[in-house]
């Protein structure tokens, strides 16, 4: 049972990449319906999805594809046209693909939610409808290898199996007949396995330079009994999809051309039952024993049929593994150490004074180098492309786009930008309140954008790209900006800001991130109800990051958001406040200066303020900030660091030195000991010690009512 | 607090004892990770006093507790002589502050006796028992109840 239960696992994850490969290839049909091999690969997603499926016995996620599938066969065969409402159907069979299989995977019963839902039927019906024949051939055949892996000979099509037929169905619409195609078969011998190579990694070389159609035969394997455990029964019999010379192909096998036996045969079509081909082939690389009949008469062995389509269903497969994430962050920390180990390492020897030795010196230099490289090289492992996550966002945008009646196309750029796993998982929530935005109340409905002289089709870009050690996404619509006269009026007659006041353009913006606000007029199912702003800002500033608003009234709004590449480290200053060492991450810090007579004023009793360019900043002492000291009565010549809180205040923070800037890395609190007020985080120092990662913004929120009066009576 | 050391033999348990404050004190050697010397620590704002701040072990940051200060006995001016009994409980690792460690010793459980009321609030909020090994008092301490609640550490 539990066996079961991991294959299921398993395909689940597989689904995942299937899943993942059907989006881009609806990408890619919609950009070209005429582009073949998209279509070839979402069915073969849909097609694989559906063999999986019917192993574990997941009915509706069968019928589903299998609908699905028919569809996609008609388009394949040039009897549908993937344009227009038939490709709106197409993506809304993906996306209930999507939620098949989230449904199936959360053991929730999808036929219970698919009868109150008749939008499930419909799809179902819309989609029947669209094929262009209406009796599909469901054979008997096709029924038996639903229900399970039955087995059969390959002489007969075998609908089941994906690799055997999909890449064969290539073949028959692209009109080849392989009359001047190489034929390989390639017989791994036993010495082949002994010494530790594999068939498969070569086939997939082999599918790198031109689609493959890979038969396995099965011929050679002995009754299990007879069965010895380390000699090597399997052949392959590939041909490949466009010419590419026997030089190429004998390069793949190179390496493993003693161990094996490698027929380069051309100018014959592959039928299975014409053994008497090989009997004279045209170049034989080696000659062997085994070279009799290779007659690919072959059982339906699932697991080799699934292993060949690997190496032939992807064009160019890139090799991966599945690590727990678990390992991968002990990892982390282990490095962590290390660097931290050779931090301490070079300040103990440098005390010392060993340092002059050139030899100690070269050798801890290195050392420095490899660690801090092994560090970045792990921390690598857990930045993933934002790939997934851009396409769970277009389908936000079709649907907030059918919801509100407009038009919207998503255009994307810089899909293979890598951020930490973590970040992607929690950007979901944030990035789809922002698009939900953009839809709802950015972009126009259809008849006020021709009215402003606009395409009917609102476009929301969103990009992804790194700059300057930092993750830099963004998203800008082209719809109708915002109006910062209703946006202020808003405000006030919510009573977050006073009738008074007068605020820059970008305060204003800022605004939009405040708890309860919200500018739509009408309050739709999608957005409106202020929860979006506040919720994308708390979020994003929890991953340590920054939004900010951007928008030219009539031409659209960028929302940017800026995250650190990673979360194990951060870049931060230096400092020393009362005997202790603090650090304050750079992201908030603009600039450290030292505090003149000339700048500093009283304000009350107690506040003190910097005049700085003609505006006032209220001044803090770091140290009594966090409760080590009193505020000191005198700062001046005291260091002086400016921050910007997330809300873009800016605040002076006096300190008694500056260390100096550096990367550190962070050490949760929270494991050991729990949260601390106007503490984010710990590090380790060089010398072993802890310093504390100061938290600009609670630091802001402590200093609090205060800080608000006198904000206030400065603006006023 | 349930320990291998318990299930296994239903009566016996081995427990560290160690001084503070000049009295003796033990908790459960499962509960022990590891004894070090006293190093410095780092002071963290906005917690209770007997939180005498982080130290880093091995990369990891552990708060280090003042037993005697959170015993209600005066707090503890550490020295080079004084030790840091690295304890884990609940996932959570933390260091106590003694002045030494004294004994692993095997005991009855039967044996433990319930404090008398008689003692100080903060000591008996963290002691759950005693038992009398060679004609000495050693306290058993809750460790769950020595580290700050998640709610005494936000507050």
């Amino acid at each position: 049972m539990t066996n079961r239960e991991s294959l299921k696992a398993g395909f689940f994850q597989e689904c995942e990449d299937l899943l993942e490969t059907m989006s881009d290839s609806l990408a890619r049909v919609e950009l070209d319906a005429a582009d073949h091999d998209a279509v070839n690969a979402l069915f073969r997603a849909v097609h694989s999805i559906k063999g999986g499926a019917g192993a574990f016995g997941l009915d509706a996620l069968v019928t589903f594809s299998h609908a699905f599938e028919n569809l996609l066969d008609d388009i394949r065969e040039d009897r549908v046209a993937a344009r227009g409402e038939v490709m709106q159907l197409l993506y809304r069979a993906g996306d209930r693909m999507h939620d098949l299989v989230e449904s199936e995977q959360n053991e929730q019963d999808p036929t219970q939610w698919q009868q109150q839902d008749g939008e499930h039927a419909a799809l179902l019906d819309a989609i029947s409808e669209a094929c262009a024949r209406t009796g599909h051939d469901d054979t008997g055949s096709e029924q038996a290898a639903e229900e399970g892996f039955v087995p059969m000979p390959l002489a007969i099509e075998m609908p089941g199996l994906p690799a055997l037929d999909a890449p064969a169905d290539d073949d028959s619409s692209g009109g080849h007949d392989g009359d001047d195609r190489w034929r390989i078969t390639f017989k791994p011998l036993k010495s082949l396995y002994v010494l530790g190579n594999d068939p498969l990694p070569l086939i997939r070389a082999l599918s790198t330079l031109c689609p493959l159609d890979v038969k396995a035969d099965l011929s050679g394997l002995p009754p299990l009994g007879e069965m010895t455990w380390d000699e090597a029964y399997l052949s392959w019999e590939i041909t490949p999809g466009d010419d590419c010379s026997a030089e190429e192909i004998r390069e793949i096998f190179e390496f493993v051309v003693d161990d094996c036996v490698l027929e380069l045969d051309r100018g014959n079509a592959q039928t299975p039952d014409r053994p008497s081909e090989k009997e004279n082939p045209s170049e034989q690389i080696q000659a062997s024993p085994a070279t009799e009949a290779l007659v690919v008469q072959a059982p339906g062995d699932a697991a080799t049929s699934r292993g060949v389509r690997g190496a032939s269903g992807q064009q160019a497969p890139r090799q991966s593994i599945r690590v727990d994430l678990d390992r991968v962050d002990r990892l982390i920390n282990l490095v962590g150490e290390l660097v931290i180990s050779e931090a301490m390492l070079s300040q103990s020897l440098s005390e010392g004074g060993k340092f002059r030795d050139p030899a100690v010196e070269g050798a801890l230099g290195q050392l420095k180098q490899l660690a801090s490289e092994l560090q970045e090289r792990i921390m690598a492992i857990r930045a993933q492309s934002v790939k997934s996550l851009f396409q769970r966002m277009s389908r936000i945008v079709r649907e907030a786009g059918h919801a509100t009646g407009k038009e919207v196309r998503l255009v994307t750029d810089g899909e293979a930008t890598e951020v930490d796993k973590t970040v992607i998982e929690r950007l979901a929530d944030p990035l789809t309140h922002m698009l939900r935005n953009a839809i709802d109340h950015g972009i126009e409905t259809p008849e006020t954008r021709r009215v402003a002289g606009k395409s009917p089709q609102g476009m929301v870009r969103m990009t992804a790209g790194h700059r300057s050690g930092q993750v830099i996404m963004e998203i800008a619509d082209d719809g109708g900006g915002i109006d910062c006269d209703a946006v202020l009026s808003r405000a006030i007659e919510r009573g977050l800001v006073s009738p008074e006041a007068s605020l820059t353009t970008q305060e204003i913006y800022n605004l939009l991130f405040e708890p309860g606000f919200s500018t739509a007029q009408n309050v739709s199912n999608l957005s409106g109800r202020g929860v979006g702003m506040d919720v994308v800002r708390s979020e994003i500033q929890s991953l340590g990051g920054r939004v900010s608003i951007d928008s030219t009234l009539g031409q659209g709004t960028t929302v940017t958001i800026s995250l650190p590449l990673t979360l194990a480290v951060v870049e931060g200053m230096l400092v020393e406040v009362a005997g202790e060492t603090l650090v304050v991450p750079s992201s908030a810090l603009r600039e450290t200066m030292r505090a003149e007579a000339g700048m500093i004023h009283r304000l009350g009793p107690c506040d003190l303020v910097l005049s700085m360019r003609g505006t006032l900043i209220p001044v803090f002492d770091l140290g009594a900030s966090i409760g080590e000291r009193k505020m000191p009565l005198d700062i001046n010549g005291m260091p002086v660091l400016m921050v910007e809180t997330a809300a873009g205040m800016m605040i002076a923070l006096t300190v008694d030195r500056i260390l100096g800037q550096r990367e550190v890395v962070i050490k949760g609190l929270s494991e050991n000991y729990g949260l601390v007020r106007g503490i984010a985080a710990a590090t380790v120092l060089g010398d072993g010690r802890i310093a504390l990662i100061v938290d600009v913004d609670q630091l802001a929120q402590n200093a609090g009512i205060a800080l608000e009066d006198s904000a206030a009576r400065l603006t006023a | 607090m349930q320990d291998a050391s318990v299930l296994e033999e239903p009566n016996q348990r081995e427990i560290v004892s160690f001084r503070v404050a000049d009295q003796d004190f033990c908790i459960d050697i499962g509960h022990v990770r590891e004894i070090r010397g006293w190093s410095e620590t780092t002071p963290l704002p906005h917690t209770p006093e007997y939180v005498k701040g982080l130290v880093n072990l091995r990369g990891n940051v552990i708060p280090v507790i003042d037993l005697a200060h959170r015993l209600g006995l005066g707090h503890t001016d550490p020295g080079e002589r004084h030790v840091i009994v690295i304890t884990v409980c609940e996932e959570r690792i933390a260091g106590l502050l003694v002045e030494a460690v004294s004994d692993i010793v095997t005991v009855d459980c039967a044996e433990m006796k319930h404090p008398p009321s008689l003692t100080s609030s903060a000591a008996r909020e963290v002691v759950e028992g005693v038992f009398v090994i060679r004609e000495s008092l050693v306290r058993m301490i809750d460790l769950a109840r020595v580290l700050p609640s998640e709610a005494e550490v936000s507050e």
